[in-house]
């Protein structure tokens, strides 16, 4: 069996914070379809062990960028499911008042700055927050997460090779789900991994499961403390994405086969499968988890609807300062 | 009072807000030791450090973006572009980050950072050396945007822009930097927002910015030989924009004759003049409005069809004298 240098504890708290994950965005997907949030959003199932491994792994007061399918990653950030449904429903709860929605959800308290909808919008600005923070004599780390399809977008190289000129205590990492909205990595890429592109810009880079959360956590926790006192690291993170891009997506450039293959590799079965094979848990203490996600995505759905819209007058004041 | 240049003036505010405020730094190509590529930061790499001037590689969209980032993490960056017309390669930076993520946010974050650039033509450096691309910002909500014509004002302006907690654009005019005029040594500030009469008159509003003001008020003072007293509003800020000094001024004389040199079409000129044509200044007009632009054309190479392609004094006398009978 192998061993991970990890407090129970907090296996058990990355689970649930799988468990949330996924029934979130389960519940999201229901939601659409049911004409009940508006607009677009882009699931992260599948993805849950990069949301759980990240942010638990990081210091408090360490920042991350997510991506616009970043819902997992604002759950754990923020540690509040209720406020991140708010913003989905467009509500004044939300940590955007409702002003950002699904792609740009912000919760500065919790260091999170926020998602953007423009791919590769988030590397300059990763840039220019790990400056502020050497300027400003401070430890902390931005995680500036992306896509696979994102390491194409101009910004993304020259972000990092400022970040490696200028030593910016960045965590780039790369959420690999092989696909680019509908076109398969394979041939949107020059190179065969993000990861050896740091080889472009002399920043350090590993590749790893990313459907393992405890592989996830155990590198970021040590990646960050290196990238703290030595400068930019990439990280580039496998996985899958095991729903469509966004909302309107039938997935046919893919095969079911292969849809299968990945689901065999779920990181939620992986990580309760590894906590029973050591007895950190119990299968009735699964079945609890799994009720009380159930429980607190439903308070949470509860909560965005009951929570007022921002009325056009105010949302007016915050377009300045 | 001493006179400096309009490029002394923006190296003496920057100099000034350095020493006053620590969260303040620059960053754009060759703005250290070079001194940046007209000479508005020559002296600030010895007196700063390169810990508060950064140098960057020649990638706009990103160290723009990267200002974006400071900013949102209590920095107060002043980042230059190094011609105006290099904005484009920042466009998505400055349009869908800096001018939206307060407003995106929910207020949470606010962008306080300044983007410094020349603009303009006359100096044979062709199309996409020369623009005044100051029309596109302008649409963009939650930007604000400069244009300061005398080295008083950019002193003060470019004070003000450090210290607003907005994204700023500021842009500078290539042929305005050797102009000389009286500036307070020492600290004042040109308040954002607010258009500048500079000269009164009471038969024709001139409304002008930039380098076009120098012309619009070359031009009054022709026409005030020929019995015409024009008055020239210098509007500094094009966003947010002064429509009460205008609307005031129109209602005083009821003629308007707008003058930029960014190309007419879609230019700020119809703004200004949808402005007053919606507002009550519509009943006391005499006159149509009348815009003097720059041509719907690139600037050309050649010099003396660079000239032809913008506003002359001629140009603004001739379409004063065609609304005052």
């Amino acid at each position: 069996m192998v061993k991970y240098d990890i407090p129970e504890k907090m296996m058990v708290k990355m689970l649930m914070d799988m468990l949330l994950t996924r029934t979130f965005e389960e519940r999201v997907n229901e939601l659409f379809m049911q004409g009940k949030i508006h607009g677009t959003t882009h699931l992260g199932v599948g993805q849950e062990a990069i949301a759980a491994g990240v942010s638990n792994a990081l210091r408090p007061d360490d920042w991350i960028q997510p991506t616009h399918r970043g819902h997992g990653h604002c759950i754990v950030k923020s540690g509040n499911v209720n406020i991140i449904m708010a913003e989905l429903f467009g509500k004044v709860n939300g940590p955007c008042k409702g002003m950002g929605g699904s792609m740009h959800i912000a919760d500065i308290a919790a260091k999170n700055m926020g998602t953007s909808g423009i791919v590769g919008g988030t590397f300059p600005i990763a840039v220019g927050m790990g400056m502020a923070l050497k300027m400003q004599k401070k430890d902390a780390i931005v995680t500036c997460m992306f896509g696979d399809a994102a390491n194409n977008q101009g910004t993304f190289h020259e972000s990092l090779n400022m970040a490696s000129i200028w030593n910016l205590p960045i965590l780039f990492l790369c959420e690999n789900n092989f696909y680019g909205m509908s076109i398969p990595i394979k041939y949107s890429m020059a190179v065969e991994s993000v990861a050896m592109r740091g080889n472009s810009y002399n920043i350090p880079n590993k590749i790893i499961d990313g459907n393992n959360a405890l592989e996830v956590y155990e590198n970021v926790r040590e990646i960050s403390q290196a990238v703290r006192k030595n400068g930019p690291f990439l990280l580039e993170c496998q996985t899958y994405r095991c729903l469509g891009h966004s909302k309107s997506d039938q997935r046919k450039y893919r095969t079911k086969q292969e849809e299968q293959e990945w689901k065999e590799k779920c990181p939620i079965k992986f990580m309760q499968n590894f906590l029973l094979e050591h007895e950190y848990v119990s299968q009735a203490e699964l079945q609890d988890m799994a009720a009380k996600a159930e429980e607190i995505i439903e308070e949470a759905v509860k909560y965005a609807e009951n929570s007022p819209y921002l009325d056009l007058e105010d949302a007016a004041k915050l377009v300045y300062a | 009072m001493r006179e400096i240049t309009y490029l002394e003036a923006l190296s003496e505010a920057l100099q000034e807000e350095m020493h006053r405020d620590a969260s303040v730094f620059i960053m754009g190509e060759d703005i250290g030791i070079y001194g940046g590529c007209f000479g508005v930061t020559r002296g600030l790499l010895d007196e700063f450090g390169a810990e508060r001037m950064k140098e960057t590689p020649i990638s706009e969209a990103s160290f723009v973006g990267a200002a974006v980032g400071a900013a949102a993490l209590g920095m107060r960056p002043v980042v230059e572009i190094m011609f105006s017309d290099f904005v484009t390669l920042a466009a998505d930076q400055l349009a869908n980050h800096a001018a939206k993520m307060r407003f995106m946010t929910g207020g949470q974050v606010k962008i306080p950072m300044v983007l410094r650039t020349p603009a303009g033509s006359g100096t044979g450096a062709a199309a996409q050396h020369s623009q005044s691309l100051e029309a596109w910002f302008t649409h963009i909500p939650g930007l604000k945007v400069i244009m300061p014509s005398t080295p008083y004002d950019a002193k003060g302006l470019l004070k003000s822009a450090i210290r607003d907690d907005n994204a700023v654009i500021f842009f500078e005019h290539k042929l305005l930097y050797k102009e000389r005029g009286e500036v307070p040594e020492g600290d004042y500030t040109v308040p954002i927002g607010k258009a500048d009469i500079k000269k009164r008159g009471e038969d024709v509003t001139i409304v002008s910015y930039s380098l076009m003001v120098h012309k619009a008020l070359h031009a009054a003072r022709e026409l005030e030989k020929q019995g015409i007293s024009a008055e020239v509003i210098d509007l500094r800020t094009l966003l947010p924009l002064d429509e009460a000094t205008i609307v005031e001024s129109v209602k005083k004389t009821s003629r308007l004759v707008i003058v930029h040199e960014a190309s007419k079409n879609g230019g700020i000129g119809g703004e200004i003049a949808g402005r007053v044509a919606e507002s009550d200044a519509f009943y006391y007009l005499d006159a149509p409005i009348k815009r003097v632009c720059g041509k719907d054309m690139p600037i050309p190479y050649t010099p003396v069809l660079e000239k032809q392609v913008v506003p002359e004094e001629a140009d603004i006398i001739r379409a004063v004298k065609d609304i005052v009978r």
